[in-house]
């Protein structure tokens, strides 16, 4: 990418112009990045080319993407929610709870969506009515909520969810195409023209650039950012489905981390940590990125820990490399 | 505004001591001054967090790493005091300050230097210190026999009666409490967390400022990396999981503004007493541990909107002073 074709002159502000654009293009970046994973994986291991073990793959990052999303929304809107896997946490135990009752897997999935999205509301309260800052109160949310799992399920751990509830993790829809799958490109696609198709979309670019201004230009500020909550609870609410059915079981501990994932996802994908700038394509090839990785080092026989040694420090890259870059563009013009 | 500071703490102080009492009248042995000291004891740590939290947050940061900073150093003094135990204890307690003070230094560049957002600088090194633990020990447990007598004894030491343990948080206190409302660099802390476009024209480097206060939050996690691993007696990766959550807590409590700028020792070491309070007193009135997270995330709450509102009323009462000072 850094290495532009030199047409004629070379012109340094042109340069400069030209490696900042490519620089800003982030999305072309991750796709290449995307795709040397993938072809590098394919020479690493016989198997990786395999389509149920692609279609198994998936599964690293399907729930965690679903959140993504929406999270992503928020955070170019200048807000953040630490608080997701704790939601998973309470929706999950919320959801082995009703099993206790017998109830069906309809009932189940109600209430697992319903529990995030109460959560959203409460989170969205705290910031847009209470006005306290989100990063502080999903912190305390994010205790409560995994909190009260605890109060409920102690060292227990709720199983025996019926054999039709395991669909939505463990599910097909069509061939190789698993039901989160099919869920992670609908929802991409339902996000991405929320983003960027619709009026709400362009409110929530508004409000992250200059909240103050999107007020006076007649955006209802307090009201979208507490849609946005809602709908990274009722995502929450939704992966909590998805990975309960997966799993199987239900533990307080579930999710644990997550939210330190998620974020990565959305800052991998090129959305600006402080709020303004960032897309959804730039998030589902981040997703890819992340899942492909994951997958890989795990053919490789890498270590969970030491492959989030690898994010963190991918996350602090993503952030320092364009920086660094621009400053020494900045120091050569 | 110091009035309104002050009873803040007042408020807060109360607080802890109507707990205690209401705990007290039905089991009085929580009361009793050895109980009482052995919860300071038990929270001793958490102050000492808080504080380094503290002078982060007054600058308008944060810092979500203390809890692997600390999982780190106390690994590795543990590993050297397992390969090595030669080594006089006072050098690697101070060998872990130091290696926390590295740690904390790395922070304070990203933030200084790169200019990375200090949630997202220290979210990652959160892992990443977390994975280094896992690649230097392999995985494996530094367990209680592997450690030396002297090594694990330090902390119980009683100088003066107390425990070395206490006596480190009360002397951190104390330091911490002088370095924030005596020296140019708490006043910087203050100013740069306050509005730091105006501490840039009053001479202050903002991000200097706030390099020191990551690497003061590091060597005091790092001092307590060493005084974890030695009071539990076990070092392994998952050492003080989350604790970061219960410092940061500790500091919100107090009145620690996360906005910046606001905040006193007195108010951090009283939130973190608060917590440390609920914690031990939640097994005398046979309350399930598992509550802990929950009220301590719900303090939180109620702590921060209580904050929001203290911050709101403050501002119009400095412009009235300032009214009548003309």
């Amino acid at each position: 990418m850094t290495a532009a074709p030199d047409t004629g002159r070379a012109v340094p502000d042109r340069r400069r112009g030209r490696l900042a654009r490519a620089l800003r293009s982030w999305e072309a970046l991750l796709l290449v990045v995307a795709v040397a994973i993938f072809v590098t994986n394919a020479f690493a291991s016989p198997y990786f080319l395999d389509p149920w073990n692609l279609s198994d793959a998936s599964f690293n990052f399907t729930e965690k993407a679903l959140i993504a999303f929406p999270m992503a929304l928020l955070i170019i809107a200048g807000e953040i929610d630490l608080s997701v896997a704790a939601i998973i946490a309470l929706a999950s135990t919320a959801m082995g709870t009703a099993l206790q009752y017998g109830v069906g897997t309809p009932v189940l999935v109600a209430i697992g969506v319903g529990t995030g999205l109460l959560c959203g509301v409460v989170n969205g309260t705290l910031v847009t009515r209470l006005g306290l800052p989100s990063i502080v109160a999903t912190i305390g949310t994010m205790s409560l909520f995994r909190g009260i799992a605890f109060i409920v399920l102690g060292d227990q751990a709720y199983t025996g969810y019926p054999a039709d509830f395991a669909f939505f993790g463990q599910g097909y829809v069509g061939w190789v195409f698993s039901f989160e799958l099919v869920l992670f490109a609908v929802s991409a696609l339902a996000f991405g023209v929320l983003l960027h198709g619709t009026s709400f979309g362009r409110a929530v670019y508004a409000i992250g650039n200059n909240p103050v201004a999107a007020l006076f230009s007649g955006i209802r500020v307090a009201r979208v950012k507490f849609l946005l909550f809602l709908l990274t609870g009722l995502m929450s609410g939704v992966a909590a489905v998805c990975l309960t059915s997966r799993l199987g079981s239900t533990r307080p501990s579930i999710a644990l981390g997550w939210e330190l994932e998620v974020v990565t996802m959305v800052v991998l994908g090129g959305v600006d940590i402080l709020g303004g700038s960032g897309t959804i394509a730039g998030v589902v090839l981040a997703a890819l990125v992340l899942g492909m990785v994951t997958f890989g080092f795990g053919l490789l026989n890498v270590p969970g820990i030491v492959m989030s040694i690898f994010v963190g420090l991918l996350l602090i890259a993503v952030i320092a490399l364009p920086k660094l870059a621009a400053r020494i563009m900045a120091r050569r013009g | 505004m110091e009035r309104l500071v002050r009873s803040r703490e007042i408020l807060l102080a109360l607080a802890i001591l109507v707990l205690i009492a209401l705990i007290a009248l039905r089991f009085p042995a929580f009361a009793a001054p050895s109980n009482l000291a052995a919860v300071f004891n038990d929270t001793a740590i958490l102050i000492v967090l808080a504080l380094g939290q503290m002078a982060v947050i007054l600058t308008k940061c944060i810092d979500l790493s203390v809890a692997a900073t600390l999982a780190l150093t106390g690994m590795v003094v543990a590993m050297l005091n397992a390969a090595h135990p030669e080594i006089p204890i006072v050098l690697l307690a101070l060998l872990a300050a130091g290696l926390g003070a590295g740690l904390g230094a790395i922070n304070g560049l990203m933030v200084w230097k790169l200019e990375i957002p200090p949630i997202v600088a220290t979210l990652g090194t959160l892992t990443i210190y977390r994975g280094v633990i896992f690649l230097i020990s392999g995985g494996a447990w530094i367990n209680a026999h592997e450690m030396s007598p002297a090594f694990k004894a330090l902390p119980r030491t009683a100088v003066l009666g107390i425990h070395l343990l206490s006596l480190v948080a009360v002397v951190a206190v104390i330091l911490v409490g002088l370095l924030t409302t005596r020296t140019a660099l708490g006043r910087a802390l203050y100013a740069v967390g306050g509005n730091p476009r105006a501490a840039v024209y009053a001479g202050i480097d903002v991000g200097r400022t706030r390099f020191a206060a990551y690497v003061l939050s590091g060597t005091l996690a790092g001092l307590c990396g060493y005084l974890w691993v030695a009071r539990y007696a076990v070092a392994y990766v998952d050492i003080a999981g989350g604790f970061e959550l219960d410092v940061v807590a500790a500091c919100v409590i107090g009145g620690v503004s996360i906005a910046g700028g606001i905040g006193s020792v007195a108010g951090a070491t009283l939130g973190a007493l608060f917590l440390g309070v609920i914690k031990n007193a939640l097994p005398v009135v046979h309350v399930s541990p598992f509550w802990q997270l929950a009220i301590s995330g719900l303090a939180i709450i109620v702590a921060v909107a209580v904050n929001a509102r203290a911050e709101r009323v403050k501002g119009r009462v400095i412009l009235k002073r300032a009214e009548h000072a003309r």
